[in-house]
């Protein structure tokens, strides 16, 4: 047998040995194929054996695989390099708010006397974390113009919903129940109509598709008499990017009418620090701690969505909600306070992720968030400068912390968003976010945040403009195979909904 | 400002490339009015040593489990977490990554989002199980809105002690909804579903069977809460019901003084078009290769907007690799040996406290909580007391009662400390 021929023998074998790699990306199968080890990954000692109080038999086999701590270890480890993150680039996700996230906030989150404390424990030996969230109360509270704060919310949409049960909350107590009309833009994230339905709110779309923005005539419109509008969910600045700059007038005929001005806060990174949504009219907001306040993604959670209300809504925030009492921190529940919508999570809210966002906010501090405001829109007005020759920008500029684009020059060549998308992959960038907003075909919202740094946008600014170039000079087949030297290329989505395997099966 | 990138000179080029003077000149569309004037009334930038030493001693400020005996459960179980876990959740591929929209560039989250769901799926003994939710009074509240949409039914019953905070939030969720109501009891004509905790608040380990009768007979869905999971590797299955769902925090995640939590949902595959949340199957790629992908998101709020099942977006991510990592370290004898360790260490801790002859013990059948009465009307100053001399002793129920639970962390130093100080204060 010659070398070559037993090296192409090799190779073939490789490919057909689970768990082979391709230079240093190595396959992994699941733990359940794994060679079942005799011990557990962790050591416990060995039970008395005394007999059961349960009152029930002991459970039979469950099915679990069985491995040692170096196989989890490496099991992971693997399934990790097989992942994009910010740590490894540039991830201009609109309206995620994709920034660096410090590890002094992951450090600090994990010093004992917070990681290992009851929410249910005396209060009187946790008075340190109720000093975190009421600190963390009063800054967000600062920020947003709005004083009362709730940090119960688990996540954004959660925050949403805190924030619509509290506006109705607030019309009950006011004898406006009738009230069951929520106005929502057709930019809006689409976890703004699935709360409002949650809530039992029929649904009011506001049209922006002509100008990106929300008009006065169009806004009257939708509001018609008002006399059974409960109020108005808005994300400021939107979806495509823009301040909706009517707003002062819109929030004006809005409240006139009764209603309430609910302000998504997924696309606060453009004003924190520099301007107040409080100021705009808005009565109540939530926060994405894990956008503008750098706690981590995670792969998708956990979150945290605490909410900002004006004084006239505090009474009726979710509870629990941190009072200060002399120098003395405590929950305070339903039994003080009366007026409250009730409960929306269990425990305190995401504790772990308030002080994450304090350790950042006292990072940056008054004068680094504006900065972080500054350089965020700066960067997204940056690209759209850049790009805007390329690539079709249906409502022009100036843009706030994000910029949307279009396939419009692109598509008649074949090539479109989600090419361009899977090109970046290609290239080691996150995609932007693709198809949303949902007011512009073939939607591409950039956003770069302030933590990228001028090259970082440039290199991204050059590749999108040599996939525009490459789509002009009619070079467009590779487009559709991309991405090509990623973990995997692109996957059978149609297969996976029609037969679902939602786990493992021996 | 370390966070920040930007130069003086990166800065200019990038006004000057766009043609504007000034940021503010960005900032136009934004009545003035709105604008902070100087900066916001909060502290200025400090230092990582600085944040450090201010957030410490906020941290020194409380009582943390480690530092005395500790007895504490009521739905928050203080359990050990093994060094790999943390370890692998602060890795930057899984710690700063997204939801994995992008499946290509995702497959690790895919992978062990997969795995989540087969292991959620064993050990509740149902067909599926979702990629996680906030947490188990969330997902409480989730499965009571769902089985209102499979019964079309408007009443939810409340079977037997279920969580304060379960039942809050399951409140709160149903009085949205226009004829919903929540009550206690047994099911009727109009229930949509029956909903148990399994153990009980109480911590009271019982059989399903008769409940599941119950709920056949009527038509009713029946939802099993439980929310110390660790119990499912000593209590049977809770296999016979239709949904269950509750709290993983146990495995792989700190108490955190209430949160991030790891809700759970599993259920039986005809459900699963009406079920919430994130769900990750297995496909193939391009080249044949197994992949993993999220799917049937058409249930999902940013595919059908108003007509979604839940208004959430995202699941736990990260704390349902925390559990991933941490379950597949126990592996099957390891999570079962640990039930077991906690069932002992319960029931010692019951022997011991009820030697003192005025402390009886409420709860006969348990895993590892159980109530006790007092030789007093208010537990809540023995509580007090015993954390003064350093003992965070369970949870004050009404009364003179008292909810203890134990774990693998119990030692008998711990216990017999208890014992002492409980005698102590009791005398």
């Amino acid at each position: 047998m010659t070398a070559e021929r037993k090296i192409v023998e090799i190779s073939e074998a490789m490919e057909e040995i689970p768990g082979g790699n391709r230079g240093l990306l190595y396959e992994e199968n699941l733990l359940w194929e794994k060679e079942r080890s005799d011990e557990p990954g962790v050591d416990l000692p060995e039970p008395e054996g005394i007999k059961l109080r349960t009152g029930q038999p002991a459970r039979g086999d469950i099915g679990l695989p069985q491995v040692s701590e170096p196989q989890v270890m490496r099991h992971f480890v693997r399934l990790s390099t097989w992942n994009y993150s910010i740590d490894h680039g540039f991830f201009p996700l609109g309206s995620c708010t994709m920034k660096h996230n410090p590890r002094l906030n992951e450090k600090i989150a994990r010093f004992p006397g917070f990681a290992h404390v009851h929410p249910l424990q005396p209060e009187s030996t946790a008075q340190g974390a109720l000093r975190v969230m009421f600190e963390l109360q009063e800054i967000l509270g600062e920020l947003t113009g709005l004083p009362g704060v709730c940090l119960a919310p688990a996540a954004g949409a959660h925050g949403e919903l805190a924030g619509i049960m509290t506006i109705r909350r607030a019309h009950d107590a006011k004898g406006q129940s009738h009230r069951n009309i929520m106005l929502v833009p057709d930019s809006a994230h689409g976890t703004n109509p699935a709360t409002a339905a949650m809530c039992g709110y029929e649904l009011k779309v506001i049209p922006t598709k002509e100008t990106g923005r929300m008009t006065v005539a169009a806004f009257k419109e939708a509001l018609g008499d008002g006399k059974n509008v409960a109020g108005m969910m808005v994300t400021n600045p939107n979806t495509c990017g823009l301040f909706e700059s009517d707003i002062l007038e819109i929030s004006k005929l809005l409240h006139e009418a009764g209603g309430y001005f609910y302000g998504d806060g997924a696309n606060f990174n453009a004003l924190v620090g520099k301007a107040r949504p409080g100021a705009l009219g808005v009565d109540v907001m939530h926060i994405n701690l894990h956008k503008t306040f750098s706690t981590p993604h995670g792969g998708g959670g956990p979150g945290s969505g605490p909410i900002c209300v004006t004084k006239d809504l505090a009474p009726y925030l979710p509870v629990p909600v941190v009072e200060k009492r002399g120098e003395t921190f405590r929950l305070a529940y339903e039994d003080e306070r009366k007026e409250t919508m009730g409960r929306l999570k269990g425990f305190t809210g995401q504790f772990g992720m308030h002080v994450r966002a304090l350790s950042y906010i006292l990072s940056h501090g008054a004068d680094g968030l504006k900065q972080v405001a500054e350089d965020a829109v700066l960067s997204a007005n940056y690209i759209l400068s850049q790009l805007k020759g390329d690539y079709h920008a249906p409502f022009g500029g100036p843009c706030m912390h994000e910029c949307l684009l279009t396939d419009k020059f692109q598509k008649d060549s074949g090539v479109t968003t989600i090419d361009i998308a899977k090109t970046l992959c290609e290239n080691g960038i996150h995609p932007m976010t693709v198809y949303f907003p949902l007011v512009v075909a073939g939607a591409m919202l950039i956003e770069p945040t302030e933590t990228e740094s001028k090259d970082s946008i440039d290199r991204f600014i050059t590749v999108m403009k040599k996939i525009a170039a490459d789509v002009k000079a009619g070079d467009t087949d590779k487009f559709h195979n991309f991405p090509e030297n990623t973990p995997r290329q692109r996957l059978d989505e149609v297969t996976a909904a029609r037969e679902p395997k939602l786990r493992w099966r021996a | 400002m370390r966070y920040l990138p930007q130069t003086k000179n990166s800065r200019a080029a990038m006004l000057q490339a766009i043609g504007a003077k000034s940021v503010d000149e960005l900032y136009r569309d934004i009545p003035k009015s709105a604008f902070i004037d100087g900066l916001a009334d909060i502290p200025l930038h400090m230092g990582e040593l600085e944040v450090e030493r201010r957030l410490g001693a906020y941290a020194n400020e409380n009582h943390a489990a480690p530092d005395g005996p500790f007895f504490l459960g009521a739905g928050c179980y203080y359990h050990h977490i093994p060094a790999t876990v943390d370890h692998i959740i602060q890795r930057s591929e899984f710690l700063t990554a997204y939801t994995p929209y992008q499946p290509e560039i995702a497959q690790g989250t895919l992978n062990a989002i997969f795995e989540f769901q087969t292991f959620i799926a064993l050990l509740t003994g149902q067909e599926i199980a979702n990629a996680s939710l906030y947490d188990g009074a969330t997902a409480t509240a989730e499965a009571a809105l769902m089985a209102m949409r499979l019964t079309k039914r408007n009443r939810i019953v409340i079977g037997n002690a279920l969580h304060f905070d379960y039942r809050g939030v399951l409140q709160s969720y149903a009085g949205n909804l226009e004829g919903a109501s929540v009550v206690d009891g047994g099911p009727d004509a109009d229930t949509a579903c029956v909903i148990l905790q399994y153990p009980d608040f109480y911590g009271a380990a019982f059989a399903l069977d008769a409940w599941r009768k119950k709920c056949d007979a009527a038509g009713a869905l029946l939802v099993v809460v439980v929310n110390e999971i660790v119990a499912l590797g000593l209590l049977p299955a809770p296999d016979c019901a239709d949904i269950v769902c509750g709290e993983a925090r146990s495995i792989g995640l700190p108490m955190s003084f209430g949160g991030p939590h790891l809700g759970f949902f599993a259920t039986k595959e005809k459900f699963v078009r009406q079920m919430p949340g994130r769900l990750c199957g297995m496909t193939k790629d391009a080249q044949g290769r197994r992949s993993f992908v999220l799917t049937l998101s058409t249930r999902e709020q940013h595919i059908r907007r108003e007509k979604a099942t839940s208004n959430i977006c995202t699941n736990q991510g990260l704390c349902a690799l925390a559990f991933t990592v941490h379950i597949a370290l126990l592996g099957e004898n390891g999570f079962r040996r640990l039930a077991v360790l906690n069932h002992e260490a319960a029931c010692r801790l019951a022997d011991a406290v009820t030697k003192i002859k005025s402390v009886k013990l409420l709860t006969q059948n348990f895993f590892n909580e159980f109530a006790v009465e007092l030789p007093c009307g208010n537990s809540a100053n023995i509580v007090e007391m015993l954390a003064q001399r350093g003992i965070i002793a369970g949870y004050a129920l009404d009364g003179g009662q008292l909810l203890l639970a134990a774990t693998e962390m119990t030692t008998d130093g711990d216990i017999a400390a208890l014992y002492s100080a409980l005698k102590e204060v009791l005398a």
